[in-house]
């Protein structure tokens, strides 16, 4: 059995990050002395890595040519306000039971949010586990169940899981409202703006056991960039940090792994298998900030429409995109191109307590990791 | 906790002012409270009160009713005790209010009102009044409990204002773990953990420190909002600032791995029998010493301390260096998505 302190303990140790910062320091030297203007913009696409490196200061470890740009890789930051307002429709709805995972429930769309929602007496219920849902269904015959699913390829098989339950068990009021999004086509969007200042990523663990390393080859091929695959302890966001500066400080751009104890080049096929006998790719999703891109995310395969909440409930659903408040620059964050503090309105007219943009909502968000951890350094 | 037989679970009549609610409180709770200004039964408990007094509320309503390490009548005494404790009141009389959901087991019933008896005695406290009501199925989450307790105080001053630089920070055990357990039972998570609740009544713990004259300057005890919240409440009462060496503050190993699980902190977690001290640095050995005698307070530790910078905040240390904020928890407890 898995015993809980298995999960962070040996990656945590003090002696160890700090050995690893002055390595990183070493070889952010070797990039100085050759060109005291170069600088190594590391992406932590995953808002789980953005998370690690404000929780534990790891930023502040580091010397002053390394900088983090945190990217588009939470799934509730880049949800699209129309996105949330099919899921407010819906839980709107008298026979509906919509049911979501964490602090989706917070994040605002265009008509206040599902928490909101759920105030106003409607059934919208957060779960921990998607399979959650198959009871939820079978303890309410009379209601429609619409499973508002997010995520990256990390989160999809648990969706598909949930599917396969659904059709085996026969269970015929469970509907799907599938937003899976795909990480590549989203480093690609990023890479893809003129102003663009990335030149090295930090890549998601997590999506790598289900997809496999190889899935950013791309990167390092087109981009000329280092991409190194990371666990989310502080020792492996060091440990990846310091494979990139290597790679900097060589000139080289490699694909490399560092999260050897759970990533595999190909991933997990079965759970790849899986994915694709429910799933398929859909033309284009509009991403909060980032807006269209071709190929980014996933729909329910044409022979699964009767679970499809998208097409059960068209005809009160709407489509029409609706853009951010005009002050919320959560777009320019999400691809890098300011930092949450750069937001005229970050921690004003912006906070947890009240966000405006989907950064500031979600735990794995930049501007609320930057509002709950940051600005000590100056003076502690 | 609901019933199939009814002679076995609380019906409506229970509260109807009867026969049947007659013999509940006298069968049940006159049995478990069982003392003179109770039994007297009286419009109103005639009590006697001599100088500076604390009197405090608390409303009770968790799910699940029974969890590792206590229960919602547990809960009930020792969080209106532990309340009056914090302000170094010595806990006497309670008031105990139950709203019973009809069809609510009576042996469940029992079971609390037995607990609340047992932790009663831990502070020597009394429940000299209380009052009934059933109501209907669906009206209510099982039962809920409410309780109001005075006590007489021992030694005045001690406040959230009074919080001073160069004060130590103490917390009387290991954090979270009433959080942590509540969370396991209500999510039916399968990890096999054998954490239970830190459910416990404080008297004993704070009277120690009382009777050695160790001169306290604020005690809170870390219920909802954790100890986060109440070193926030006292950095802006006081207008100082606090610092917390991450090394030092006490966490199980479960309540560790279930906060890695789903992205919370365990400093976030709700406490039941946890309590928080700040105190001239130069006391906080003795301190430290008399809550480690006790049983709940063996793994009390100095975690921190008062600063005259950044006022208002309180900082974490990290062991490699760096320092973050600890900000108030916000919101529901919501897992992480990735």
């Amino acid at each position: 059995m898995l015993e809980l302190k298995q999960l962070y303990q040996g990656f945590r140790e003090p002696e160890t990050i700090a050995r690893l910062a002055e390595q990183i320091k070493q070889q952010a030297e070797l990039v100085k002395q050759r060109d005291p203007a170069e600088k190594i913009n590391i992406m932590e696409v995953c808002g789980g890595h953005t998370h690690t490196i404000m929780k534990y200061g790891l930023n502040q470890l580091l010397p002053d040519n390394i900088e983090f740009i945190h990217g588009p890789g939470c799934p509730v930051c880049i949800m699209p306000k129309e996105r949330i307002d099919h899921a407010i429709t819906l839980a709107s709805q008298p026979d509906i039971i919509l049911v979501t995972l964490g602090d989706m429930i917070r994040v605002p769309g265009s008509k206040g949010s599902l928490a909101q929602c759920r105030a106003n007496g409607h059934d919208v219920r957060p779960i921990y586990d998607p399979l959650d849902t198959l009871q939820i269904a079978k303890d309410n015959p009379d209601k429609k169940v619409v499973f508002f699913a997010i995520g990256f390829e990390t989160s999809t098989p648990m969706t598909v899981v949930l599917l396969e339950q659904a059709e085996k068990l026969a269970i015929t009021n469970l509907y799907f409202h599938i937003n899976h999004v795909l990480v590549p086509p989203a480093i690609s969007a990023v890479m893809a703006d003129p102003a663009v200042r990335v030149n090295a990523f930090i890549g998601p663990s997590h999506v790598s056991v289900i997809q496999g390393s190889e899935i950013y080859r791309f990167a390092v091929d087109n981009y000329n960039t280092p991409v190194v695959v990371s666990g989310f302890e502080p020792v492996d966001v060091m440990e990846s940090i310091l494979r990139i500066t290597t790679q900097r400080a060589k000139g080289e751009a490699e694909l490399d792994n560092q999260y050897t104890r759970a990533v595999t080049p190909e991933g997990n096929t079965k759970a790849q298998e899986l994915v694709n006998t429910y799933l398929c790719v859909r033309e284009d999703f509009r991403w909060r900030g980032l807006g269209p891109i071709p190929e980014s995310a996933l729909r329910l395969r044409d022979e699964y429409q009767h679970r499809d909440a998208e097409i059960k409930f068209a005809d009160i659903l709407q489509h029409e995109p609706i853009e951010d408040h005009k002050a919320c620059q959560c777009g320019d964050i999400l691809r890098g191109l300011c930092k949450p503090k750069d937001c005229k309105v970050f921690a004003r007219g912006c906070t947890p307590d009240s966000p405006m943009g989907s950064c500031m909502v979600s735990s794995e968000g930049a501007c609320n990791a930057y509002y709950r951890y940051s600005g000590v350094t100056e003076n502690a | 906790m609901m019933s199939n037989n009814p002679k076995k679970q609380v019906q409506l009549s229970h509260g109807g002012g009867g026969k049947e609610m007659n013999a509940l409180i006298h069968k049940l709770f006159f049995k478990a409270f069982d003392n003179e200004i109770l039994s007297s039964e009286e419009d109103a408990a005639a009590l006697n009160l001599n100088g500076p007094t604390a009197f405090t509320t608390d409303s009770f309503t968790v799910a699940p009713l029974f969890f590792s390490g206590g229960n919602i009548g547990k809960l009930a005494v020792a969080g209106t005790v532990n309340d009056l404790a914090m302000m170094a009141a010595k806990p006497e009389y309670l008031s105990c209010s139950f709203i019973i959901e009809e069809g609510f087991a009576i042996d469940d019933l029992k079971t609390i009102v037995e607990s609340m008896a047992s932790e009663l005695a831990k502070s020597g406290a009394k429940v000299v009044c209380g009052d009934t009501k059933v109501v209907p199925r669906g009206c209510a989450d099982g039962i809920f409990i409410n309780t109001s307790g005075v006590g007489e105080i021992q030694k005045q001053g001690i406040s959230v204002k009074n919080i001073q630089p160069g004060d130590a920070i103490i917390v009387s055990r290991d954090i979270g773990r009433h959080g942590a357990t509540i969370l396991m039972a209500r999510e039916g998570l399968t990890l096999d953990s054998e954490l239970t609740s830190d459910c416990a009544t404080l008297w004993p713990m704070v009277e120690s420190l009382l009777n050695a004259d160790i001169p306290v300057h604020a005690m809170r005890d870390a219920t909802r909002g954790g100890l986060a919240a109440v070193l926030n409440e006292w950095a802006n009462a006081s207008d100082v600032g606090i610092t917390v060496q991450e090394s030092q503050l006490p966490i199980a190993d479960e309540v560790k791995g279930l906060c890695e699980l789903y992205g919370f902190e365990a400093f976030d977690l709700a406490n039941e029998g946890t309590f928080i001290i700040a105190l001239p640095k130069e006391h906080a050995e003795q301190a430290l010493n008399l809550i480690q005698a006790h049983e709940d307070g063996k793994n009390a530790a100095i975690v921190g301390e008062v600063t005259e910078a950044h006022n208002g905040k309180v900082i974490l240390k990290t062991p490699w260096g760096s320092s973050r904020y600890i900000d108030l928890p916000q919101g529901e407890l919501l897992p992480r998505i990735c």
